[in-house]
């Protein structure tokens, strides 16, 4: 699929993609959106821009291995599990919150960091999946 | 509503059984799939369905008196769905591997781990 | 105060994982890091059994979220058991995965993977909540998979597709019996389910979803007609995931199959005769299964199927002392399982082969390690001073007391099958004199190793058959143990009152 409109097209949807992809994260914990579904669109820019301009391409493009965002993810999420306990000396995987909420972003607390690090790790696991089936074949 | 759910619901799991009974590998994967989905919709139509009623407390006052529509079903098909997705997806290579390695989606012809040796 | 510590195995096998995982490539350090973790693991799950056991159950509200609507966690004393069995043959595994399992297995996660699957059935042992029981067996099966398909040999990939089918079938089918359940009761907790259960009155319906229930932890267990894929694939990975598989993974669907009989729904004499029909029958194919094979781990693998059989038949019973039995044969069979399956690996390593006709000679060549080996094949049996003895105990005054005698001929006929095909192989395996067997061009013998793999891979048997000799000699602190398990089963309210304060009132 080399098609000159999908590869001039992918080079301006990834940004865009990535860009809404942070947006739905940064949204789910009150609104429909959250982690799983932002790392899904994250993994869809990036393999819209493979399908467009070849795997290697996306690999440089990435720099890291995308496998290597999953124990990142995984640490995250499990120091904002523990981050409650730790900290306040309550429940696992209670949240705790900064009290006042940052323009743009909005509250702040270990739920996002939870998020973030499910984040990664879709991204990681989807990638390294999409990119093991089409090495492959 | 309820009737419809219902309805897709058995055919989902009917169609499900159906496929996994075929003896293509792809048409396993595929049924399981739909037993799946058949089982989210359960989950969604058992969980009573009420409509337009979101169980948030309204500012004025510190409980809900009205009937309001259960959070926990759709977390729970959420759940269900994220861990379906990675269950697929690995399917969907074992498949493709399976392909490889054995040269063939015959079910019927994957039987050398149950002979006699 | 907040009893954070029933987490700590749990959490401390996925900080393990996580770590291993940075060490992707670097196949050394994973081993080290993988042996060492799991005796910390192991020092975690022994203070928690020590707390459990003096202290009484714990639970934990994940979340600080009140009983009924979050998730809750809690420990009682065969909770407790569970987990430190499973961080026990956890180490041993580890060590004996350290030594057997080549860089080019372990390039592809296997040690990562294998402490997410540790990780997976602590959460199962220690869930209070259905539907999370449900999300730790799919953390279980998830990883289960990579393991039995990591390195992807043509047996592997075939057994996986078998394996992946029936498990996933049993999950969709739990997943049901939970939507049924939700849809009757409006809950997910155990304690709060058992309770309101009790006050339903459309026994119909919640007959039905037992029987659900039953089914899909009936294939993960693989009782009767439902086990089939179990000897298709678990003699095909490597033998330290054949061990972690046949040692406790069909164990947990058993766990989870008490748990849900003994605390949620009301026994009637209907859901009593299918159990043990399912008992009779499960002894019996096991059984014979194992009679006919020619395959060591084949054998191992039918023999898993016969003594599931003897646990359920236990549950079918419905009294304490029956309970008694079954967990006390649970608690023996998961460490002489683990370690049957680690024996034939063992095997495999030294002579390249595991099949019976072709094997022989063993004790001549190795009469050191051969007895080592012996102290597993007897204690699976039960010769009268070993561990797989006491537990028959109860289990046959169980059955005479309440006049099951038909059970209690089926129990016997299959200890008999077992010595039977236990015997079969000794002959085969140690005694008779070999054919002798082609060498394998590019196979690591275990003659080849160096000392050091050679110890790894003896050691973790040695620990285990110390392990069933002290259950065997020691019986009685296993027996006490066991009572107790089955007194905290059959008495439901401790339970409940420890997730739920006071039990509430029930308005039907």
């Amino acid at each position: 699929m080399k098609t000159i409109i999908l590869r001039t097209a992918s080079t301006y949807l990834l940004p865009l993609l990535l860009l809404f992809s942070v947006f739905i994260l940064l949204r789910g914990h009150y609104l429909p959106g959250g982690g799983f579904i932002g790392g899904l669109i994250a993994s869809i820019a990036f393999i819209l821009h493979g399908s467009a301009n070849g795997q290697e391409n996306t690999k440089t493009l990435l720099r890291i291995h995308p496998g290597f965002l999953m124990p990142v993810g995984l640490t995250v999420a499990f120091f904002s599990g523990i981050a409650g306990m730790v900290l306040e000396g309550k429940e696992f995987m209670t949240g705790i919150w900064f009290k006042d909420p940052l323009p743009v972003i909005g509250m702040i607390g270990t739920p996002l960091f939870f998020d973030i690090g499910v984040y990664l790790v879709v991204v990681g696991v989807t990638l390294t999946i999409i990119m093991t089936i089409s090495e492959s074949s | 509503m309820e009737i419809l759910l219902a309805v897709i619901t058995g055919l989902l799991y009917g169609a499900g059984v159906y496929m996994i009974l075929r003896r293509s590998l792809v048409k396993l994967i595929i049924g399981l799939i739909l037993l799946g989905n058949g089982a989210n919709i359960l989950i969604f139509l058992v969980g009573r369905i009420v409509k337009g009623k979101p169980p948030i407390i309204p500012e004025d006052s510190s409980t809900i008196l009205d009937t309001y529509a259960d959070p926990v079903p759709q977390a729970l098909i959420l759940t269900a769905i994220v861990i379906s997705f990675g269950l697929q997806a690995f399917a969907i290579v074992l498949i493709k591997r399976a392909y490889k390695v054995v040269k063939t989606d015959d079910l019927d012809q994957m039987n050398t781990t149950d002979e006699y040796a | 105060m907040i009893a954070h510590f029933l987490l700590y195995p749990l959490l401390f096998q996925f900080a393990l994982a996580i770590v291993l995982m940075f060490f992707w490539r670097d196949t050394r350090i994973q081993r080290r890091l993988s042996v060492a973790g799991s005796g910390i693991a192991l020092l975690l799950a022994g203070f928690l059994f020590a707390q459990v056991w003096q202290f009484g159950t714990v639970t934990f509200q994940a979340g600080g979220w009140q009983a009924p609507f979050g998730i809750t966690l809690v420990v009682d004393m065969l909770s407790a058991t569970l987990v430190l069995l499973t961080c026990l043959l956890g180490l041993a595994i580890s060590i004996f995965s350290s030594a057997s399992i080549i860089s080019e297995r372990a390039k592809f996660g296997y040690f990562p993977i294998y402490h997410l699957l540790l990780m997976g059935l602590i959460g199962a042992f220690i869930t209070g909540d259905i539907f999370n029981l449900y999300v730790w067996f799919e953390v279980i099966i998830i990883s289960s998979f990579v393991l039995l398909t990591i390195g992807g040999e043509k047996p592997q990939i075939e057994s996986a597709v078998k394996y992946f089918t029936l498990n996933i079938l049993a999950s969709v089918i739990f997943l049901t019996a939970i939507a049924v359940l939700y849809g009757l009761t409006g809950t997910l907790n155990m304690a709060d389910l058992s309770v309101k259960i009790a006050a339903s009155e459309n026994k119909g319906l919640i007959n039905i979803t037992a029987l659900i229930f039953f089914v899909g932890f009936g294939i993960k267990s693989a009782v009767f007609p439902l086990y089939f894929w179990l000897p298709s694939s678990y003699h095909t990975p490597p033998a330290a995931v054949s061990a972690i598989f046949g040692g406790l993974l069909t164990k947990v669907g058993v766990y989870a199959m008490i748990r849900v009989f003994t605390l949620i729904f009301i026994r009637d004499e209907f859901i009593d005769n299918l159990l043990m029909t399912v008992a009779v029958l499960t002894i019996l194919s096991g059984g014979f299964g194992a009679l006919v094979q020619n395959n060591i781990q084949k054998v191992f693998s039918y023999l898993i199927i016969c003594h599931i059989g003897f646990m359920i038949a236990g549950l079918s019973m419905h009294s304490e002392l029956a309970l008694t039995g079954a967990i006390f044969y649970m608690i023996h069979d998961i460490v002489v399982k683990g370690n049957l399956f680690l024996v034939g690996g063992m095997i495999y390593k030294i002579k390249g082969s595991n099949s019976m006709k072709e094997l022989g000679g063993f004790y001549g060549s190795y009469p050191k390690l051969s007895i080592l080996m012996l102290i597993p094949l007897f204690s699976l049996i039960g010769i009268p001073p070993l561990s797989g003895f006491w537990p028959k105990i109860s289990l046959l005054q169980a059955g005479f007391e309440d006049n099951y005698y038909v059970l209690i001929g089926f129990i016997l006929l299959g200890s008999f099958l077992t010595l039977f095909v236990v015997a079969k192989m000794w002959t085969n395996v140690f005694w008779k004199a070999s054919t002798g067997i082609p060498r394998k061009p590019n196979f690591k013998y275990f003659g080849d190793l160096k000392f050091k793999d050679k110890l790894n891979m003896v050691l973790p048997i040695a620990i285990l058959a110390l392990v069933s000799l002290y259950i065997g000699f020691f019986a009685e602190h296993v027996q006490l143990l066991s009572e107790r398990i089955a007194f905290e089963l059959s008495n439901t309210s401790g339970y409940i009152e420890a997730v739920l304060g006071k039990i509430p009132p029930v308005n039907p």
